[in-house]
């Protein structure tokens, strides 16, 4: 009699919801999201507390598939809608899925402010380093001389650090890990999840789909054995000359500091004005 | 009931406040910022929540955001911020999340002149977005209207699901005036149809005898998807004509089914009259002026003023074009609404009286458009 599997993953898909998914085989949006998905019953928090918020682009389907409140938005608005969500109710946990382009070139503005205001968001960006929906144009994150749909001679523009900026912007917990060390990525995500303020987690994935391909990198394997031979942790590197990590995919938890959250800030706000002005009525 | 002198824009944050806002979203721009300035003055007094973002399309997304979320959601912007907010007034539309707009009209194009008046957003406010959608689009001539219709915006948008868009232009918005508020509590507040079903049943975009289904607010035991993508009843993305056909069907016929709630149009007209001017926002305060000049000459002229501009107002235009020989339009723009009067009045003449050089079409030159006969 063959055993039954149980996965703890399927208790947080749609039951309504028709499968297959939009990513191609091989893809490592899949990693995240079983990733998410780990963390969040891990943490055991109430499907109903939980919004997914997400923007455009391949990393902007995963939402659908889960059981909680879902919201597809607009290119790179994400963090946006989830402000006015966190902020109408600061109760629910609020998290934003991303891709690199969809956060940091659309996006980046709000991805500064959001990180700056410290609001009680969990901001996963699923770094691929190019544009996959729209068919491998590069994008903030591409490497310098990568090949791209729009970088046919190779791309000069040089990748943005997506940890620095978050971890400068303001942001309260900064991690990355790769979809390939995936026990890594389910513990930062837990722990992005259960910060009080605005935490970020870069999960760095493939596409062999486009870059892949473009790059000729060879098949899925290949690049999830490259996500594993190219990366090391943030003590490992240290131990590097600069130059030598440049080259390197960096994991480990950058930062992580306490600092008041935005919309309990606000709720103290509003408590200190309605004390006020039911004092001044008093006297008037 | 209580009487201030105040400005239209702060008559539009009183506005929302009686109407139940609870969170603003906006960006500082002239002639729009007193409505930011006020609402964050306000809103922590009633426990609503003010937050400045990064700019104008942060701010329709947060309002959206926080509609979703249950509270009652307000932006505040002039012409340069309401380009940027067109893509999420779509969004808004395809999503059905309740949402209020406030455009305060200045000079365009572009930066143009910022504390200039003008009525050159009338189109955009209908078409700016991509794609077919229906909006409403309400217009104060006064201040005190400025209130009402700010309440007004409210309630059609709860009732509605849709987003409402309230066209102010730099006089209202910076004139001051008397108004007479009412008490807030008397004020008709209408609330989102809230769904009664078990959550397993709860279908977020299903057919209802309203043409509006039930709204469940994030949070609240509904577990649902929301896209801007094309979506099935359940909320999920869908490529299916059978499913496509029917919302694009549903979300007019919504607006369409209801013209009479929505359609705000005040007349002082008679049947003897053969001229008749049909104006909105300031330029209905010139027209009306104009109107009792020539009344006062004895020249029979009648008067059409539009509150509501979108959904363009046929019924009544087409009543006024078979009385009237002669309909005057004057707009501080080039001719925007002017070309939806001559859509509906047939073999009438429609006189334009333009002027979109930042100052006010004059009651002078409407005047003369009464009288050039």
């Amino acid at each position: 009699m063959p055993t039954q599997v149980e996965h703890t993953e399927y208790m947080y898909l749609r039951p309504t919801k028709k499968f297959p998914n939009v990513w191609c085989a091989g893809c490592g949006i899949g990693i995240v999201m079983g990733a998410l998905i780990r963390a969040i019953d891990r943490i055991g928090l109430d499907k109903d507390e939980i919004a997914l918020v997400s923007g455009i682009g391949c990393t902007g389907r995963m939402p659908v598939y889960m059981d909680f409140n879902t919201m597809h938005t607009t290119h790179g608005r994400a963090l946006a809608f989830a402000t006015g969500l966190k902020i109408a109710r600061p109760n629910m946990k609020v998290i934003t899925i991303m891709g690199d382009g969809d956060a940091l070139a659309i996006g980046g503005n709000h991805f500064i402010h959001a990180a700056r205001r410290n609001i009680g968001i969990t901001a996963i960006v699923v770094n691929n380093a190019i544009y996959g929906m729209t068919g491998g144009q590069y994008s903030p994150t591409t490497p310098i001389g990568s090949k791209a749909a729009t970088a046919p001679y190779g791309n000069i523009e040089p990748p943005m650090p997506i940890c620095d900026v978050a971890k400068a912007a303001g942001a309260t917990y900064v991690a990355r890990s790769t979809v390939y060390h995936s026990v890594e990525l389910d513990r930062f995500i837990e722990q992005a999840v259960r910060k009080n303020g605005f935490s970020l987690v870069e999960a760095v994935s493939y596409c062999p789909t486009t870059f892949g391909r473009m790059n000729k990198l060879g098949t899925t394997v290949d690049m999830m054995r490259l996500l594993k031979e190219n990366s090391l942790s943030i003590s490992a590197a240290e131990k590097l000359t600069p130059e030598e990590r440049e080259e390197k995919i960096v994991r480990g938890v950058y930062y992580d500091v306490e600092k008041p959250e935005y919309t309990q800030l606000y709720e103290e706000l509003i408590h200190n004005v309605q004390q006020a002005e039911a004092a001044r009525l008093e006297r008037a | 009931m209580t009487t201030k002198l105040m400005q239209g824009n702060e008559a539009v944050g009183w506005g929302a406040i009686a109407a139940g806002c609870k969170f603003f979203a906006g960006y500082p721009i002239t002639p729009s910022t007193e409505i930011a300035e006020m609402l964050s003055r306000e809103l922590p007094k009633v426990g609503g929540k003010f937050i400045q973002m990064e700019d104008e399309i942060a701010s329709l997304a947060a309002c959206i955001g926080a509609s979703v979320g249950g509270s009652k959601s307000l932006t505040a912007t002039s012409g340069p911020g309401f380009s940027l907010m067109q893509e999420h007034i779509g969004y808004a539309a395809m999503t059905e999340v309740p949402v209020v707009i406030v455009d305060v009209q200045r000079l365009g194009p572009s930066t143009g002149q910022p504390t200039s008046a003008s009525q050159g957003d009338v189109m955009q406010s209908r078409w700016g977005t991509h794609g077919d959608h229906p909006i409403i689009v309400l217009c104060p001539v006064t201040v005190g209207q400025s209130f009402e219709l700010a309440v007004k915006a409210f309630n059609y948008s709860e009732k509605y699901r849709t987003p409402v868009i309230l066209l102010l232009d730099e006089v209202i918005g910076h004139m001051r005036e008397k108004v007479d508020l009412p008490d807030f509590d008397s004020v008709e507040r209408v609330e989102r149809t809230a769904t009664d079903v078990p959550p397993e049943w709860y279908k977020p975009y299903g057919d209802s005898l309203s043409d509006v289904p039930p709204m469940a607010n994030f949070g609240e035991g509904y577990r649902y998807h929301i896209t801007g993508l094309f979506h099935d009843i359940l909320g999920y993305p869908t490529t299916r004509l059978d499913e496509i056909d029917p919302w694009i069907e549903r979300i007019h016929r919504k607006i369409e089914r209801n013209l009479n709630d929505i359609t705000l149009v005040e007349e002082d007209l008679s049947e003897s009259d053969k001229t008749v001017v049909v104006a909105y926002g300031a330029s209905a305060r010139s027209a009306r002026h104009a109107v009792k000049l020539a009344r006062q000459r004895r020249t029979k002229v009648g008067m059409v003023t539009l509150l509501t501009i979108w959904p363009f107002a046929e019924d009544e235009i087409s009543r006024v074009a078979r009385i009237a020989k002669r309909i005057i339009v004057p707009e501080m723009n080039l001719g925007q609404l002017a070309l939806e009067v001559e859509r509906v009045a047939g073999r009438k003449k429609v006189i334009r009286v333009n002027r979109a050089n930042g100052e006010m079409v004059t009651p002078q030159m409407i005047l003369e458009a009464i009288e050039d006969r």
